[in-house]
């Protein structure tokens, strides 16, 4: 089955933007509290067993995450878009792989792919490399393999 | 507390990015991982573009901190000191690719998500955890069980 998902515009400026934004975020997560701003990390350690004190601050950290897009909605009234194609097996079973997977290599996207590759660390180059291929390989199956 | 309430504030901030960006979108990170749409040319490289922008950010403001002697809230900084390449560092992340790949969702968007209150997100994040907390219990248990028998007699 060749499914092609929904067609999404190119657009290089609100994504550099959002870029920046991120590595805004990045910087001071470093500046105040002196850790990485890895989501698969912070949310990891939200689970048991707990090795520190920084329950809090992760917690606060992740509620941010969840927070931005209603703060979105409160200024413009309306929610971005978002397209999720995905039925209920594969959902649980990418969410399982994504969370198993991040946690076993140290790092996703946030902390491999920007704090890890701006720290110039090779073991985050190999990581971010990896996962872009495996990625590129997956959707190129599901949707060209047919 | 203090720190806590920033750190939502810091949170904040990633989070609007990854809106801002587009990532909390699962269909343009697929778009963006769909090479093999450049010959229609329905590819979508807009996520080079955060990349970019992120690490540029991230590289400048990590110079600025770290020459620092330490963080406003902690006593030092917390950095990763593993230098070699293990099977770990390439099978994690190759899992981590095709789960993000069969769906679009990163941990950071898939927790963005929740704030959309679709249905599918909360399924995804939930499986996300579980898997999280394997991985999780997977790797430090070697060293939970050694606390109870020493693997080997003589060491101490």
């Amino acid at each position: 089955m060749a499914h092609t998902g929904a067609v999404t515009a190119f657009t290089p400026v609100a994504s550099l933007i959002g870029g920046v934004l991120i590595g805004l975020s990045a910087v001071m997560l470093m500046a105040l509290t002196g850790r990485i701003a890895g989501v698969s990390g912070i949310a990891a350690r939200l689970l048991p067993p707990y090795e520190d004190k920084e329950f809090a601050g992760r917690f606060a950290f992740v509620a941010g995450l969840v927070a931005a897009p209603l703060l979105v909605l409160f200024a413009r009234g309306e929610l971005p878009e978002q397209t999720i194609a995905a039925g209920l097996p594969l959902l649980v079973i990418a969410g399982f792989l994504v969370g198993f997977g991040s946690v076993w290599g140290s790092g996703c996207t946030s902390g491999h792919g920007v704090c890890g590759v701006a720290r110039l660390s090779i073991r985050s180059m190999v990581a971010t490399m990896t996962f872009m291929v495996t990625g590129a390989a997956t959707v190129f199956v599901m949707r060209h393999w047919s | 507390m203090m720190a806590a309430f920033l750190q939502f504030g810091i949170g904040l901030v990633f989070g609007l990015g990854l809106v801002a960006s587009g990532m909390s979108n699962p269909a343009k990170v697929l778009n963006f991982l769909d090479f093999g749409a450049i010959p229609a040319g329905t590819w979508d490289p807009s996520l080079a573009f955060v990349m970019a922008g992120a690490v540029v950010v991230t590289y400048v403001g990590f110079r600025a901190v770290l020459s620092r002697s330490r963080p406003i809230f902690a006593e030092r900084f917390f950095l990763p000191t593993k230098r070699e390449l293990d099977l770990r560092i390439v099978v994690g992340p190759a899992i981590f690719g095709i789960g993000w790949g069969l769906v679009g969702f990163c941990p950071g968007p898939a927790f963005t998500a929740l704030g959309f209150g679709s249905r599918a997100a909360f399924i995804f994040v939930a499986a996300m955890l579980l898997g999280m907390g394997l991985a999780r219990l997977l790797s430090i248990l070697p060293r939970l069980s050694r606390l109870v028998a020493p693997a080997d007699p003589l060491e101490t």
